[in-house]
């Protein structure tokens, strides 16, 4: 892979990206040597830990890193052949919510409560490219209609809706400018099941109609075998695999840590007296250890995975960051 | 099943609310044997964790009998009351605010054995503190520790610890580890399955998630607006479902497997009605694909369809299965 060849329908790209926290006393390094790539109409699930290093990568994306704290030391974030990160504070703001949009956890508490659900749906299109009330209004209707809730409702406030009606507006929100990329954060956990089936059968349905991109951060391996197309797994700030669903949900050349996340889910069909968990906890981002950051809790540490960290070993469309596939891969991405 | 520890009868919870009385736990007629798990699951708001509390007299019953070993509890007087709580006992939801910010792992754990007087002098409430601690796989240099300092995964084993601290026979879980990660969550409910082994505690496992109830329990109770819609043994349930609610809850979980890509989900249209004075008649007919004029007009009696599987509904009476 030559680095200066942008293929085809790249949407974006993210290179060697890291992305560290400073406070008074502490540097933690939330994101660490990160990339990887997003297609037009594809959708890439973000699987990891809480503390991964998830949500930050969707904030630099977003330009939303806390100022003076979140720092972006290396790398590049290339979306549409620019770099987000070098843009100059108002080129980005065109681009936050009408080219790239996110939708937040928690419904409950990303609207406001003080304002009409048209109101606040028109305050993202007006910011952006629609200029006339009338315009912005009639866009408001055609994009409560998209995501399932009568235009006539659009006159009431957040909290005469129920949670899974609050997140179609949250989505209707992020939707309103067609944006080209869509990060979704943890977008269901804070709803019920048989809601939760439906906000994702909408989502399905959405992505194909509009051909946005997505990237769908989630801790549910479920979710994503259903939505996804490409997977990143994430620990402690690093994409230890990567791949096409296919890649990471059938085959037996796994990162052992992707084998104990499965090992930890409770499986419906078959009956196992115990769960396989990992081991431990995940190691501090203040604080991250020297080799491979995984070491500790790896049923099947080696010598080398203390003292070296692994490169990225790469097999077609799948790759993993573990020592334990040195031997047989097609290529080798190093780490400097 | 012969060893009945806990039952319930015709246990009513009603709260009394500006528009009206909101049924949260309707008509429940519970059994739990001894050393067994009850796992309890529904959607929020169908009136999981008012059961679990009701069981253990948190909150007091509208009406109906809840009884351990044998004798109502809720005719006990305060005195007996305080000596039965030893036997039963919680773990609570959220690991963040069920434990005291400004008190050490130490203090936590000693606090029920102090407060139930089981130690008479403080090297044998060390001693026990320091037990409970191995029990719960805490490593004992946690001791002096703030629960701040702590993650998720740890503050979960300390109010685990408390719980166990009296031995008690009973257990209600709410939702004891949905606040965590799936690595961490696998953890504690190998702990806690280790510790019903070990120990025969019963539990009532009440939870949202039915990979986790099927997991951990002998027996599930499904439950929907307040009243039991479904019962049978955690493998009979997922071969085959009765109810029409039960089964979409089953269909609505995403599956992490290639497969489940091909098969769409499927889709339970609508949410939950208020619960506030509900009219009689099967509360789910609104959003059923089965619904009938018979479901509504009077309340869908609990029946057994087969042996130790209980079901509420019209088709269930005719019958027929699901699946």
């Amino acid at each position: 892979m030559t680095d200066n060849v942008i293929k085809e329908n790249e949407l974006l790209k993210i290179k060697n990206l890291s992305v560290e926290y400073r406070t008074d006393e502490t540097v933690y390094h939330a994101v660490n040597n990160m990339s990887l790539e997003i297609g037009q109409g594809e959708t890439l699930g973000l699987v990891g830990e809480t503390g991964a290093g998830k949500t930050t990568l969707a904030l630099s994306i977003m330009g939303l890193l806390p100022k003076d704290i979140g720092l972006v030391t290396e790398g590049e974030i290339v979306f549409n052949q620019r770099d987000i990160c070098k843009l100059p504070e108002p080129e980005l703001q065109k681009l936050r919510g009408s080219k790239i949009s996110m939708i937040f956890q928690d419904p409950m508490t990303s609207l406001n409560p003080l304002m009409t659900v048209e109101k606040q749906i028109m305050e993202v299109l007006q910011v952006h490219n629609y200029h006339s009330n009338e315009d912005a209004s009639n866009r408001v209707d055609e994009i409560l209609q998209l995501v399932g809730i009568q235009p006539s409702r659009k006159v009431e406030y957040p909290h005469q809706f129920s949670g899974g009606m609050k997140q179609r507006v949250v989505i209707a929100m992020a939707l309103a400018c067609e944006p080209t990329l869509l990060i979704a954060d943890e977008p269901t956990t804070a709803l019920d099941v048989t809601i939760q089936a439906q906000i994702l059968a909408m989502m399905n349905d959405l992505k194909q109609k509009l051909q946005t991109s997505m990237i769908m951060i989630t801790h549910d391996l479920g979710i994503v075998a259903m939505i996804c197309d490409k997977v990143a797994i994430v620990y402690s700030g690093e994409i230890i695999e990567k791949g096409t669903v296919e890649d990471i949900y059938s085959g037996s050349n796994h990162h052992p840590y992707t084998v104990g996340l499965f090992g930890s889910i409770p499986d419906l069909t078959k009956k196992t007296k115990r769960l396989s968990p990992i081991a431990g906890l995940m190691p501090d981002s203040a604080d991250l250890p020297k080799g491979c950051k995984f070491h500790d809790r790896c049923p099947q540490a080696m010598e080398i995975c203390r003292k070296q960290e692994p490169d990225i070993y790469i097999y077609g469309t799948h790759s993993i960051k573990c020592h334990l596939y040195a031997e047989g891969s097609e290529n080798i991405e190093t780490n400097y | 099943m012969s060893d009945i520890l806990i039952e319930t009868i015709g246990l009513k919870k009603y709260f009394k609310t500006g528009s009206g009385m909101l049924h949260a736990v309707d008509d429940v007629n519970i059994k739990i044997a001894k050393g067994e798990t009850l796992g309890v699951v529904g959607e929020s708001g169908c009136g999981k964790t008012t059961l679990g509390r009701t069981v253990l007299r948190l909150n007091e019953a509208t009406d109906g009998k809840v009884l351990f070993e044998g004798k109502d509890i809720l005719q006990f007087m305060n005195k007996e009351m305080k000596k039965i709580r030893r036997d039963m006992q919680i773990i609570f939801q959220d690991p963040y605010s069920s434990l005291n910010p400004r008190m050490t792992v130490r203090d936590l754990i000693a606090e029920p054995i102090i407060v139930n007087k089981i130690c008479s002098n403080k090297s044998e409430i060390e001693d026990k503190v320091f037990d409970i601690m191995k029990t719960v796989g805490l490593s004992y240099r946690t001791v002096n520790m703030y629960p701040h300092e702590m993650d998720g995964g740890r503050r979960q084993r300390i109010g685990i610890g408390r719980a166990l601290a009296l031995n008690p026979k009973f257990i209600v879980c709410d939702e004891p580890v949905s606040a965590l990660d799936v690595s961490i969550q696998a953890q504690i409910l190998n702990l806690l399955m280790d510790l019903s082994d070990e120990h025969g505690y019963s539990y009532m496992f009440i939870t949202h998630n039915l990979s986790v109830a099927k997991h951990i329990s002998d027996q599930i109770l499904v439950m929907y607006m307040g009243n039991c819609v479904e019962l049978a043994s955690s493998d009979e349930l997922f071969e085959e479902q009765y109810h029409p609610y039960t089964k979409a809850l089953l269909n609505s979980i995403p599956k992490p497997t290639l497969e489940s890509r091909k098969t769409p989900l499927h889709i339970l249209r609508g949410e939950v009605s208020s619960p506030i004075d509900p009219k009689p008649g099967c509360r789910f007919a609104l959003r059923c694909p089965y619904v009938r004029t018979d479901c509504m007009g009077e309340d869908i009696p609990f029946i057994e369809v087969k042996p130790k599987h209980f079901v509420a509904c019209r088709l269930a009476e005719e019958g027929k299965s699901l699946s």
